[in-house]
């Protein structure tokens, strides 16, 4: 297979790991709201780990970002 | 036209002449170098020029210093314990430093300074490195037993290993989350303000549509904005996380 065209595919399948990351999030910010529906008392003191679980989990899926940019630009 | 969105990240020496050698090394004054200096100035400016004691009124600037002050001793007072404060001047600077680094490289035709992994691994290694002194300066060789959770002796055979190697990955992962960040964030602005140069370039009707894919950078900045902000803050509570380990072994503060 020609290299660049291999390189093409990496990149892409590398990005499959941003599915994680969005599920991630998705799930980060459902669970708050449901639990800050349930107990809007307790919400706002929650904020800072909210923020916290949204950029873990966004930074894992960016790993497999990095990867494809690395692949796809040097 | 060719797309070239990695090319903001580049390194290049501004002075032809390296400064001075390391073990044969030659050192060179670079773009990266100068952000840096430029950070450094900018936030000392901001924290001395802002504060006078003794104003009634606080002004906007005094406002804002005091605010980032308060914020990061709150951070660590929640996160460490009273006798955590006493790294206060470590985590403050170091959370400062990233949080400007991270901002300035937003201005446009900048340079991100921690979109380079050589520093935001150097921050990370940093960070480690004091949480291992004091952790060995508090407790001695006892500093060992974060790794021994508290399990029956045939899961610690498991155990043991698995604490060690996540406590040896931490610099791994905290430089290469700030980094990734950053990377991802500017090489994703840049490949849509390639899309707009080549629709407004491309002539008939798709000069007007690109001013889609504008308004998507404008929506994209401000969410890098969020995570230049967040991304800081992250790293300097990871630290304090880190720190609080150090200084409290499994018990809790």
């Amino acid at each position: 297979m020609e290299l660049a065209a291999a390189k093409m595919i990496g990149a892409g399948i590398a990005c499959i790991a941003l599915v994680g990351a969005g599920i991630g999030i998705g799930n980060v910010f459902g669970s708050y709201l449901a639990g800050a529906l349930r107990n809007p008392g307790a919400a706002a003191t929650q904020t800072t780990n909210l923020l916290l679980g949204f950029a873990l989990c966004e930074a894992t899926g960016l790993f497999g970002l990095v990867i494809a940019l690395i692949i796809l630009f040097t | 036209m060719t797309l070239t969105p990695m090319e903001q990240f580049e390194v290049k020496p501004l002075v032809a002449e390296p400064l001075f050698h390391i073990g044969g090394h030659p050192i060179y004054f670079t773009n990266q170098s100068l952000l840096m200096v430029i950070v450094v100035i900018a936030a000392s400016l901001f924290l001395t020029l802002t504060v006078k004691p003794g104003r009634l009124v606080p002004t906007r600037g005094q406002s804002m210093a005091e605010a980032s002050y308060e914020f990061v001793a709150n951070m660590i007072h929640s996160a460490t314990g009273e006798d955590g404060l006493k790294y206060f001047p470590f985590i403050f600077s170091l959370f400062i430093f990233v949080l400007f680094c991270n901002f300035f490289g937003m201005v446009p035709g900048s340079f991100t300074v921690t979109s380079q992994i050589a520093v935001t691994f150097a921050l990370a290694a940093l960070v480690i490195l004091l949480v291992i002194v004091v952790g060995f300066m508090k407790h001695g060789l006892h500093f060992l037993t974060l790794f021994v959770p508290k399990a029956p002796w045939y899961l610690l055979i498991l155990l043991v290993p698995i604490e060690v190697i996540s406590f040896l990955t931490r610099p791994i992962s905290l430089s290469v989350r700030l980094f990734a960040n950053m990377l991802a964030g500017h090489t994703m602005l840049a490949v849509f303000a390639g899309f707009v140069v080549a629709l407004g370039s491309a002539g008939g009707v798709f000069t007007g549509l690109a001013i889609a894919p504008m308004f998507l950078i404008v929506a994209i900045m401000l969410l890098e904005l969020l995570v230049a902000f967040l991304q800081a803050y992250v790293f300097a509570i990871l630290t304090c996380i880190y720190l609080n380990e150090a200084l409290h072994l499994h018990d809790h503060h």
